[in-house]
């Protein structure tokens, strides 16, 4: 049995973990969030510094040539700070190119990708025509999408990449999750290229997608979970820490009953995508629905166990919160992926 | 990381599942299927003994007493394939996953040598005298009587819930040694014969209609001056080793059988419609996740190199599981309707998804309720200050 990680993930999940936790403080966060949502030097520092921008793209396209598991694990340890920087999008985008771009798209694009240059963005289901190599419409609720120099976009099976630039325009409204605004972009006859295999680029950005966002799930409900255990034993009411009261602490229980779930959710999802395993399509969908869910659960609950402080604006509490609220609504609610679980166990019924 | 077994474990599981259906096909066809624990006894001890001449009785123990030190990958491996072959639950089982570790650790060479080739041989079986009418959760509390007579220990006092009592040879027992003693302190951990004239058993039936728990009344019982297992006063320490045993890798192989269970309400709800019904459906696919999260969280725990570092996961499993069949047989009952409320067997008989309902309310109660797990988790997973005792 070898379901755990190698010395080398190991050591990718604690240098993830240690850079995050020095390079993504709350007041960076809270920089980002006043501004456009993005912390640039965050983002240039773990493309360039960190080096795991391409950790789970091919290595004759400058990345590291890993797979989902490691993926996850950044993804988690960016999760675990609420780390306001573009990783969904990246990843969704660098990977559909690597599975259905041509050649020259991927020679072209990938490198720039992977160094921080370009930075990416995926509009999934936009509402776009299409005349020759120009699309006209626009997509919502686009991840950091007022940030991004290429776009993902793509209506029902088609998929194209659109650089900004003339024709493309965006713009952010007031998101709930400061730390990762969701965008319209309008396109205006913009110049587009159609990806050399749409369906196989579309496949990756979902399932890429639905990893990062489980992953991320985790990681804010383990921060969740640790910062809560940190303040119950600091923190002392009728002359007790209140994580000795029973009420307070089966709730912290039954939060880490969940988050092992998760993590078994997670990792098996993406190890499965990774072997090809007949099961893949299953685990993700589990992974997903039941890690955002875990995180909300969480969430929510170290607002209830901090109390009044754990309401104010100055607490992070809320960006765990914001976070986990996104993580179960973006690329499919967990009644939806649910339901996709339905109908892989009991066939067709109705 | 990788999932799945290795070439040799996979060559494992198809020797264990040969042998496994071949004989649920041929000699012991008779009791395939059968979920109730008390259901044909005297079939049940032969269906041991067979294990036993196969080399089947207790994989995981050492070699030299019977068993084939088995991983735990394969112990996982062999329970798989035991409920997938639709095998009745084991008679034996305290023995076999209770008893002997806890000799094996614990006991002495004579001791061994005295009662593991009975367990092994699928010849004695064994149930657990722990809960007592006072003293469930807080085990430490046990006032059963111990008293050393010349040669022999001379018990008094009464145990319940001992599960298989009426058809067991021996009873393993928490009793208070030390006059005046309280708490953990002054326990003393011993093995006795049941078959002996100062032991009642009496049946206690459950909300299913079965009895497989009892009472257990002891009136001047004894027993050798060497019953004993570690020294007087120690028994605190071989009865929370032994629950080790109860709470450790001996349920990791449980899902398959839990997925009969789920199998058989996807059945249930293609057959009667229900599975049209989209909260149903939800469900059905929240059980589905559960049961697989349940799996990879016991292959993420057989994975660790080190199994004595009790991991989140492994803190985790006991009230993961049970909660989830709880839920399940809630799950049954609302799949089936009222009309999985009444009965085509006589003597209060229930077909397998009734009786999950039913009888999982007990899975968050024994081996440490759903409460109890919280506790631990909580004061062992997250250093939460511990629970304040009362004085009484
Ligand atoms: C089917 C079945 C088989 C069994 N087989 C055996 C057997 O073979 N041998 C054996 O020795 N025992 C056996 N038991 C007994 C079992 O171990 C006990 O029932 C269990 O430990 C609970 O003890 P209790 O019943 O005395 O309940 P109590 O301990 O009285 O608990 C009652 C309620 O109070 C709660 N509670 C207690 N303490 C706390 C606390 N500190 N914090 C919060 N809540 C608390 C419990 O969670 C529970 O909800 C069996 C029980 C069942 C149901």
């Amino acid at each position: 049995m070898e379901f755990a990680f190698t010395a080398e993930q190991q050591m990718i999940g604690e240098t993830a973990r240690s850079w995050f936790a020095q390079a993504a403080t709350s007041a960076r966060t809270r920089a980002a969030m006043a501004g456009d949502g993005m912390d640039a030097a965050l983002w240039s520092g773990f493309c360039r510094e960190l080096g795991l921008s391409g950790v789970a793209l091919p290595e004759h396209r400058s990345g590291a040539g890993l797979g989902l598991v490691e993926l996850a694990i950044i993804a988690e340890a960016a999760g675990a700070q609420v780390a306001a920087m573009p990783l969904l999008g990246h990843a969704v985008v660098a990977r559909a190119i690597a599975a259905g771009g041509s050649d020259a798209q991927q020679a072209h694009w990938l490198p720039r990708l992977i160094g921080g240059e370009t930075l990416a963005a995926a509009a999934l289901d936009a509402e776009v025509t299409a005349d020759d190599d120009a699309l006209t419409g626009s997509a919502r609720l686009v991840p950091h999408g007022g940030n991004a120099g290429l776009f993902l976009v793509s209506r029902t099976n088609q998929a194209w990449l659109v650089p900004a630039g003339a024709g493309v325009t965006a713009h952010t409204p007031v998101t709930m999750d400061q730390t990762r605004p969701l965008a319209t972009i309008t396109l205006n006859a913009a110049a587009a290229e159609p990806l050399a295999d749409s369906a196989a680029a579309l496949a990756t950005a979902q399932t890429t997608g639905w990893v990062v966002l489980a992953a991320e799930g985790l990681g804010v409900a383990q921060a969740a979970l640790d910062r809560t255990v940190a303040y119950a034993k600091d923190r002392v009411q009728f002359g007790r820490a209140i994580g000795s009261f029973q009420a307070y602490k089966h709730r912290l229980a039954d939060m880490m009953i969940a988050i092992e779930q998760a993590r078994s959710a997670v990792y098996w999802a993406a190890c499965a995508m990774d072997e090809g395993s007949d099961e893949a399509v299953l685990a993700l969908h589990a992974a997903k629905s039941f890690a955002a869910d875990t995180a909300f659960k969480c969430a929510a609950d170290m607002i209830q166990l901090h109390g009044g402080i754990g309401f104010t604006w100055e607490h992070d509490a809320h960006l765990f919160f914001k976070r986990a609220r996104s993580l179960q609504t973006m690329m499919g609610s967990g009644a939806w992926h649910r339901e996709q679980v339905a109908r892989m166990v009991l066939g067709d019924v109705a | 990381m990788k999932l799945g077994f290795s070439a040799a474990d996979e060559a494992f599981r198809a020797e264990c599942a040969d042998w496994l259906q071949g004989q649920m096909a041929g000699e012991f066809a008779d009791i395939k299927g059968i979920t109730k624990l008390t259901a044909k006894p005297e079939r049940r001890r032969e269906w041991e003994q067979q294990l036993a001449e196969h080399g089947w009785a207790c994989i995981g123990w050492p070699k030299a007493w019977g068993g084939r030190d088995a991983t735990l990958a394969q112990q996982v491996i062999f329970a798989e394939e035991y409920a997938r072959a639709d095998v009745p639950g084991r008679v034996n089982h305290i023995g076999v996953e209770l008893a002997g570790p806890t000799i094996l650790a614990f006991g002495s060479d004579e001791q061994k040598q005295r009662f593991l080739p009975g367990i092994a041989a699928g010849k004695t079986i064994w149930c657990q005298g722990f809960s007592e009418p006072n003293a469930g959760s807080d085990l430490a509390s046990v006032r059963t009587r111990a008293r050393l007579d010349g040669e022999e220990w001379v018990v008094n006092g009464q145990k319940i819930w001992t599960s298989l009592a009426h058809i067991s040879d021996w009873i393993f027992v928490v009793t208070r040694s030390e006059e005046g003693s309280a708490g953990p302190k002054g326990l003393t951990f011993l093995m006795m014969n049941l078959h002996q004239p100062g032991i009642e058993v009496r049946p206690i039936r459950q909300i299913n209609g079965d009895a497989e728990f009892n009472e257990t009344f002891f009136t001047d019982a004894r027993c050798p001056a060497d019953s004993l297992i570690g020294a007087v006063g120690d028994g605190w320490r071989i009865a929370m080793g032994l629950l080790a045993f109860e709470r450790g890798v001996s349920t990791l192989g449980q899902q398959m059988g839990f997925r009969n269970e789920l199998d058989g309400i996807i059945a249930a709800a293609k057959a009667n419609g229900a599975a049209q019904d989209p909260l149903i459906r939800q469900r059905i696919a929240q059980a589905e996740i559960g049961l697989r999260l349940m799996r990879y969280g016991a292959l993420r725990m057989l994975s660790q190199t080190d199994h004595s570092a009790i991991g989140g996961a492994a803190l985790t499993y006991k009230i993961q599981w049970a909660s989830w069949r709880r839920s399940l047989g809630e799950l049954a009952m609302d799949v089936l309707g009222q009309a999985g409320e009444v009965s085509a067997h006589a003597d209060y008989e229930w077909d397998m998804l009734p009786n999950l309902f039913l009888y999982s309310r007990a899975d968050t109660i024994y081996g440490g309720t759903n409460q109890i797990q919280r506790n631990l988790i909580a004061e062992r997973g997250l250093g939460m200050p511990r629970e304040p005792r009362g004085q009484a």
